[in-house]
């Protein structure tokens, strides 16, 4: 038997509505090949139409704090560590405030506060340059506003990593499965990703999927707050109406939808940050 | 009648010749039978109703369209809606889905691609299940 | 006419084999590329674009350039250049097909190069780049094709191949503009975030370009029968010093837009590129090189005593050359990158392999400037002295 590839998904479509509906009617269109099938709606996902997070590095008070965040989102995506700046994979990281918000900073800003350090990750823009500058699609806007990267798609070219102001990009220079962190534990849920394709967070969407948080959030122990940015009832709009944040780089009109919250001191010490 | 060049000429279709039948002499005396697929992993042992998403003989023929076609709906349109089959949830997923049951990659994907010797890139980033070694 | 590349002198054999021998180095290591990823290269996740993709930018003029010596006999009837539009239309074939690699050499994935015909997206800028590339390149070999059988034949070329060659004049900076929008259009990149890069690129084309059809011409005129015409090389090398002095100018611009508005991000790129930032300065040298030769090379081409030397305009154009390629092959891009997204350093610098890379993606485009030169050039020496007219 021989099928093109628009044959089936005109099928598949079809037997998605018939299995809502019932199984009579695409058994009666293709006779013994989709009788049986039956689709199930995702009822657990997460679907919203802005999400968005809001951080408050005041309460990652340690080193470790900050650690176990970046290390969850890390060890479930199975991102390579190499250990060295020219090959390195990163998906949340941390960098400190004046490399973090360049031209924030000041003169007689606290040395300390300097150098605090506030985790960043792909801010999922409403305008994303990445987008914009893809020639295949490859990286593309989900309705969710989830700035997502087929991997499949992807020929590497790079021209999303010339265009994110953020550095949320990372290229696979080397085979991901080299690296010694992989060797040694990989996610068997998850896949890694091949030589050559660029990837970056993708806000959990595997988790959403099954109605659970993004790792960073569920390991931040409130410091980072998701919400639904559309939603003037959610909890990250009301800290967002009611305590001062700051985004990075705004005035390049992505729109990015990664806030932080501002002031206080309790922030946590760490010495230096590569 | 005299050809011109004739050795060149000669030599030239011998080594042609060499060349197109390549496949025939270098593949002559191997053994090639129709490989036997197991689908008896103590998963699918467990089913009620062993039966995949779709017939055997569409699968057989089909499953990478399948796969492109979840592929995209899943990566690209957020469309993870399960596949019920008797009343058995099946994940459009190649890793969590399709490996779940079929848990013998070497004795069931591997041993057909090697067969019609097709190398599909699926496992350089989708990690296989833990086999023993055989 | 491919024929008349097979027969040539011995020099001409040397030459081929030595070009054959770099591509076979290229290529074996572009292979050990392929296996184990760009990490062989010196980029980095802070500068992620390097040597091919400046040289790609580079020879994207190379290509346009050739626009310089077909517009003059097409729209002005200048007719010192009737007999060597030939060589800017084949001079631009090979430069798009050196560009075409150097884009393939560059991609992660080369195995995919199609997804980008087989998910169009009108949006992307290199979309519209790999068109009017690949565009260009039919133009220039349907034009060069037919004018060259005519001429061989002594007609005149069929009517149909003049509003391809009118196309083609509109075409030319087409490629470098669209070339150019890859990087004036990307938020956060205050080096190319610059309304004159379209122009700018198309200054340092018209320089560059008619600068190598001058060295390409005299060696012509040594090493064959064919003489292109001393009339014709005075005129490119006036092209190419109006547009070198354009070229500079636009610099300028840029200097005092960084430097008069004072702006942190708009000054850095061009304090590490020419002085060094954060302690880091390995491209200094290198672009001031080019600054000096850029600057002799206008102080010698704006006598027109030194332009009617061919030995001194020889050397003004290779000066000129040598300083557009640091410039634009090396200098935009990575001046791009540095710093980086968050204020910091990370500095590139090309590997071995990379580099050899490089020269083998050079040799092929030579080895197809060479057979289609040896051809034109075989044409024009069997014709010689039969006044064409197209």
């Amino acid at each position: 038997m021989s099928m093109n590839r628009r044959e089936f998904l005109k099928i598949a479509g079809i037997s998605t509505i018939a299995g809502i509906g019932g199984t009579a009617l695409a058994g009666g269109l293709r006779k013994g090949v989709l009788e049986a099938a039956q689709a199930a709606p995702n009822t657990d996902a997460l679907t919203e139409k802005r999400w968005g997070i809001a951080i408050d590095m005041s309460k990652l008070k340690s080193e470790e704090s900050i650690k176990r965040v970046t290390e969850a989102c890390h060890r479930i995506h199975n991102v390579p560590d190499f250990s060295n700046t020219k090959d390195e994979v990163k998906w949340i990281w941390t960098e400190t405030f004046e490399h973090s918000f360049p031209g924030q900073e000041h003169k007689f800003m606290a040395e300390d506060m300097k150098h605090k350090p506030f985790l960043l990750l792909c801010n999922h823009c409403d305008n994303p340059a990445c987008v914009r500058v893809c020639p295949t699609k490859a990286t593309f806007k989900r309705s969710d506003g989830i700035v997502m990267q087929d991997m499949h798609r992807c020929i590497g070219c790079r021209f999303c990593m010339a265009a994110c102001p953020f550095g949320a990009r990372s290229f696979n220079y080397k085979n991901p499965r080299l690296a010694k962190n992989l060797q040694e534990y990989m996610n068997p849920e998850f896949p890694t990703r091949t030589i050559g394709v660029v990837e970056k967070c993708t806000f959990c969407y595997e988790r959403l999927a099954k109605g659970l948080k993004p790792a960073c959030v569920e390991e931040s122990n409130g410091a980072l707050v998701f919400g639904d940015l559309d939603d003037p009832a959610s909890e990250i709009r009301k800290i967002l109406a009611s305590k001062h944040t700051i985004r990075r780089k705004p005035e390049l009109g992505t729109e990015p939808n990664i806030y932080y919250i501002t002031g206080g001191n309790d922030y946590a010490v760490v010495p230096e940050i590569r | 009648m005299k050809i011109y060049n004739g050795g060149k000429i000669l030599l030239g279709l011998i080594i042609f010749g060499a060349l197109f039948a390549s496949p025939f002499y270098l593949n002559m005396g191997k053994v090639s039978a129709k490989p036997e697929l197991k689908i008896d992993t103590p998963e699918i042992q467990k089913l009620e109703d062993k039966k995949c998403v779709e017939p055997k003989e569409f699968m057989r023929a089909e499953h990478m369209q399948i796969l492109n076609s979840w592929r995209d709906a899943v990566v690209r349109n957020g469309d993870r809606e399960q596949i019920i089959i008797s009343g058995h949830k099946y994940e459009k997923s190649l890793q969590n889905g399709c490996m779940k049951c079929h848990s013998n990659k070497k004795d069931f994907c591997d041993k057909c691609h090697n067969y019609m010797a097709v190398k599909p890139y699926c496992w350089d980033c989708h990690i296989a299940p833990k086999e023993k070694k055989s | 006419m491919l024929e008349k590349a097979l027969s040539g002198s011995k020099k001409y054999w040397t030459w081929i084999f030595i070009l054959l021998v770099f591509i076979g180095i290229g290529t074996v290591n572009y292979l050990r590329q392929f296996q184990t990823g760009l990490t062989i290269t010196g980029l980095s996740r802070d500068v992620s674009w390097g040597l091919y993709i400046g040289q790609f930018t580079f020879l994207v003029g190379v290509a346009a350039s050739g626009v310089m010596l077909v517009l003059p006999y097409y729209l002005h009837n200048f007719k010192q250049f009737a007999k060597i539009t030939i060589l800017g239309e084949f001079l631009a074939v090979s430069a798009v097909i050196m560009c075409m690699l150097f884009i393939f050499v560059d991609m992660g994935q080369p195995m995919r190069v199609m997804n980008i015909l087989l998910y169009p997206t009108p949006n992307s800028v290199m979309f519209w780049d790999a068109m009017v590339l690949s565009g260009y390149l039919a133009l220039n070999i349907i034009i060069g094709w037919v004018v060259l059988g005519s001429d061989r034949k002594g007609i005149a070329p069929p009517k149909w191949v003049k509003p391809i060659i009118y196309l083609s004049i509109a075409w030319a900076p087409l490629i470098h503009t669209v070339t150019a929008f890859l990087y004036a259009g990307i938020p956060g990149r205050h080096f190319w975030l610059t309304a004159i890069m379209a122009a700018r690129f198309l200054a340092s084309a018209f320089s560059g370009g008619p600068a190598l059809l001058i060295i390409l011409a005299l060696i012509i005129r040594k090493t064959t029968k064919f003489d292109p015409g001393k009339e014709a090389i005075q005129t490119l090398g006036k092209i190419v010093t109006y547009f070198m002095i354009t070229n500079v100018f636009f610099l300028g611009l840029e200097f005092f837009t960084a430097f008069y508005s004072n702006i942190p991000g708009h000054m850095h790129p061009f304090k590490y590129l020419f002085a060094g930032l954060d302690g880091h300065a390995k491209l200094v040298p290198l672009m001031w090189t080019s600054v000096i030769l850029a600057i002799a090379s206008i102080a010698l081409l704006i006598f027109p005593a030194v332009r009617r030397n061919e030995s001194t305009l020889a050397i003004a154009s290779a000066m000129v050359f040598i300083s557009l390629w640091i410039d634009k092959g090396f200098g935009l891009i990575i001046g791009g990158f540095v710093p980086n997204m968050f204020e910091k350093v990370t500095e590139y610098w090309p590997t071995m392999p990379e580099t050899l890379i490089t020269i083998g993606v050079w040799a092929a485009g030579f080895l197809v400037l060479t057979i289609l030169y040896k051809i034109a050039i075989t044409v024009r020496e069997e014709t010689a002295g039969v006044e064409i007219e197209h």
